[in-house]
């Protein structure tokens, strides 16, 4: 609860997390936003493989809750899938799923397909009517070729050779419907989908901080994180501290105080 | 956009718009659709094929909710796998429209799609079916979807019984091309699919390529 009222005083833990949300919306505050990952995400199918494509900043609301998250996740070695849409559903959709397909994979004996997959994600989602908020680009290399698919909350996929996915969505695709050739090289290919995010993070105010590539081929898999660090942090360059000396001491009173150290733990600050 | 970061197509549902239309000839059925597809007033995909096969020579054009109708097709698509090796050989038309219709029918309140079904068997040649929230009518010609409405008075004017098969595709290629113009929710580039005896021939007829009518 991010607002002061007397829901402060009444004792936290799981159980009354609904009850001080409830007393929240009652009394007036906001209640804080479900983190989304605002997000631009996308991929294309080049020559050998696919690319796969995506911003890194993850938002709760107006406020960017994390600079550098992962939103391309782990299918099987094949498989990869970036996630839009809310946070957990991605994470826990995919993780499902992937515990599902490594599962069916070991009982066919062979390396799964991406159709499998997108078949898995589908049908779940349109189990659950749209209400796991889970907008995905799934592209891997199996047995058929390069396949990528675009799946969305309800439960409805595309099979294309180039998706976005996001709020960035529509800057990605403007730059994909300009440049895109069926058949690119990997490099091309990687420089397209650099070029798409980029178009989300500076033209999308829900994506932002840096851009990590995944590239899927027959052989292997380059998981690039970052790829490129399209939003460094800068050094500062001048300092506001006052040198000692600059106000005068009158008189001055030392008093040392026992203490005895019982225990020491340093836990470091993230400043990135 | 200062207020609101979330896209709309996170909360709309992904539609299929949409123009289907199916006609059957002496011999067969020709069946045809747009390729758009949205989420609110974003095109989220604009080459989509909703002509899905159910069977060798039985397809569906999908409309309304993308989810719903994609779904419908694959289960009724499965379903009519088991049917044909029960039989033991390939399914009529009308079971097709009839287990399309079953669920239609049962989730009528839940579900929001239109599945056109028409295909070609041995005992009834070419047939097309409506399917619309749980009613089972054979028709000579059936359309659907949002830009089905501005077309209506088109396909009522120049439909003749006993037209060939070509002539049922320029028909159905004509019906397209005008519902796409004036219908929002219509556009991209046109599939047909013909059905008969022989076999089944897909077709894509690029925006180029499409009729042009007066205002072109």
């Amino acid at each position: 609860c991010y607002c002061h009222c007397e829901c402060y005083s009444k004792p936290k833990g799981f159980f009354y997390v609904c009850i001080i949300y409830l007393l929240a919306i009652k009394v007036g505050c906001s209640v804080p936003a479900a983190r989304k990952t605002g997000t631009t995400i996308c991929g294309v199918v080049f020559k050998d493989g696919v690319v796969l494509g995506a911003d890194t900043r993850a938002t709760e609301g107006m406020i960017v809750a994390d600079k550098n998250c992962s939103k391309i996740h782990y299918i099987s070695p094949n498989i990869y899938c970036c996630g839009a849409g809310t946070a957990a559903d991605t994470e826990m959709t995919t993780q499902l799923i992937s515990s599902n397909l490594e599962l069916h994979s070991l009982s066919t004996g062979r390396l799964p397909r991406v159709a499998t997959a997108n078949r898995m994600l589908k049908q779940m989602l349109f189990r659950y009517q749209g209400y796991i908020g889970a907008a995905l680009v799934l592209g891997g290399v199996d047995c058929n070729g390069p396949h990528l698919y675009s799946i969305y909350p309800h439960g409805s996929t595309d099979k294309l050779p180039y998706v976005t996915m996001g709020s960035g969505s529509l800057a990605a695709m403007a730059v994909f419907e300009d440049r895109y050739k069926p058949d690119m090289e990997e490099d091309a290919a990687k420089q397209l989908v650099r070029d798409a995010i980029a178009a989300g993070i500076f033209n999308d105010l829900g994506s932002g901080s840096n851009i990590d590539l995944c590239v899927i081929t027959k052989s292997k898999v380059n998981y690039i994180r970052p790829h490129d660090e399209a939003n460094k942090k800068g050094v500062r360059t001048g300092d506001y501290k006052y040198k000692r000396g600059t106000t005068g001491v009158l008189t001055k009173a030392v008093t040392p105080i026992d203490l005895e150290l019982l225990e020491e733990s340093v836990q470091t600050m993230d400043t990135s | 956009m200062l207020e609101e970061a979330a896209p709309e197509w996170l909360s709309e549902e992904v539609k299929t718009g949409t123009t289907i239309i199916g006609i059957e000839y002496d011999g067969g059925v020709v069946l045809g659709s747009d390729s758009r597809v949205s989420a609110g007033e974003t095109v989220v995909n604009r080459v989509m094929n909703k002509l899905s096969p159910l069977h060798d020579k039985i397809y569906c054009a999908l409309s309304g909710s993308a989810a719903d109708a994609q779904t419908m097709a694959e289960i009724v698509n499965y379903q009519l796998d088991v049917h044909s090796i029960e039989i033991g050989e390939d399914p009529q038309v009308r079971s097709a429209a009839t287990l399309v219709r079953n669920i239609s029918y049962k989730y009528r309140e839940e579900l929001s799609a239109h599945l056109i079904v028409a295909g070609w068997d041995r005992r009834n040649g070419g047939q097309v079916f409506a399917t619309m929230k749980g009613l089972l009518t054979r028709q000579p010609f059936a359309v659907g979807g949002s830009g089905s409405s501005y077309v209506y008075g088109f396909v009522d004017a120049e439909y003749r019984r006993g037209m060939s098969k070509q002539e049922c595709q320029q028909f159905v290629v004509n019906t397209l091309s005008l519902a796409m113009n004036r219908d929002g929710s219509s556009g991209g580039v046109a599939y047909i699919v013909t059905i008969d005896e022989h076999g089944t021939e897909e077709k894509v007829i690029l925006g180029n390529q499409l009729p042009t009518f007066f205002d072109q």
